[in-house]
């Protein structure tokens, strides 16, 4: 129990620390290596969190594709004159509100105690035991929420044309 | 040392999604803002998994695999984008893409 504490602090500053660090780097390849750590923390917070599916397809999908694509499109654009000029432009009005609600959420929540903090216990008693998390998300996946898996698959191909489309010189 | 609970795991997807909405908001670089939208999307997923473990729940997993499909069709549609606005503006800052604005 206590080594779980201990790596949920230890990921939970790995994803915070990357994620400012995303925000904040002048260089824009700076910026995605801070957030492959912060990706590669929330990939350990699924593992806590006996989601190991997830945790495979947040590393070979997440930080193996589309951070690569990322890092492609930095190089392939030229950034050089960007990094030169301000990085910040002038809402920092707009981001201090933003700040400042998320701030007020988390005191009313502290204010108002513990039974603000109640969540519901779970109805059912947990998964059958014996089978495995992917099995498990995989007879979900293909019975209750097959129309929207296959709708996914078309939202994916809408996006592969899209996208050649849109880089394209001339169509 | 309090144990970890879901509470926690909510206040930490609470900080992820202010710090991508800080990102979006203030950057002017368009590569930065996308990265930005992938923090917000991942602070998302973790609120999905910590309520899917608390609650004994496998269709938070799943949901949490759709947003994820999300995150890749906007990320390739986003660069996309930012590359065809590359060759024709020569400008990666979105507040110099203004031909919209009067």
């Amino acid at each position: 129990m206590l080594i779980d504490t201990i790596l949920f602090y230890v990921f939970a500053v790995l994803v915070l620390a990357g994620g400012i660090l995303t925000i904040t780097r002048r260089s824009a390849v700076h910026s995605a290596i801070s957030l492959i750590v912060s990706l590669l923390g929330v990939a350990g917070l699924y593992l806590l969190q006996k989601a190991e599916f997830l945790f495979a397809v947040q590393i070979v999908l997440y930080i193996g594709g589309i951070m690569v694509l990322f890092l492609f499109v930095i190089m392939l654009v030229n950034l050089d004159q960007a990094a030169k000029e301000r990085q910040f432009n002038k809402q920092w009005l707009v981001g201090l509100a933003a700040a400042g609600l998320v701030g007020l959420q988390i005191g009313w929540f502290v204010i108002k105690g513990k039974a603000a903090f109640a969540i519901a216990t779970p109805s059912m008693p947990g998964a059958s035991a014996g089978e495995g998390n992917t099995e498990q998300i995989a007879q979900v996946l293909f019975s209750e929420y097959l129309l929207p898996f296959e709708i996914a698959s078309i939202l994916l191909l809408v996006a592969v044309v899209g996208s050649v489309i849109m880089a394209k010189k001339r169509i | 040392m309090h144990p970890v609970t879901t509470v926690h795991y909510l206040a930490l997807s609470a900080a992820l999604l202010l710090i991508g909405t800080v990102g979006v908001l203030t950057r002017r670089n368009i590569v930065i803002i996308l990265m930005s939208i992938e923090l917000i999307l991942n602070a998302v997923n973790i609120n999905l998994i910590a309520f899917s473990h608390a609650l004994q729940n496998i269709n938070g997993q799943v949901f949490a695999i759709f947003v994820i499909t999300d995150a890749v069709a906007e990320a390739a549609v986003g660069l996309g984008i930012l590359i065809a606005l590359f060759r024709n503006k020569e400008t990666v800052l979105a507040d110099q893409v203004d031909i919209l604005k009067w």
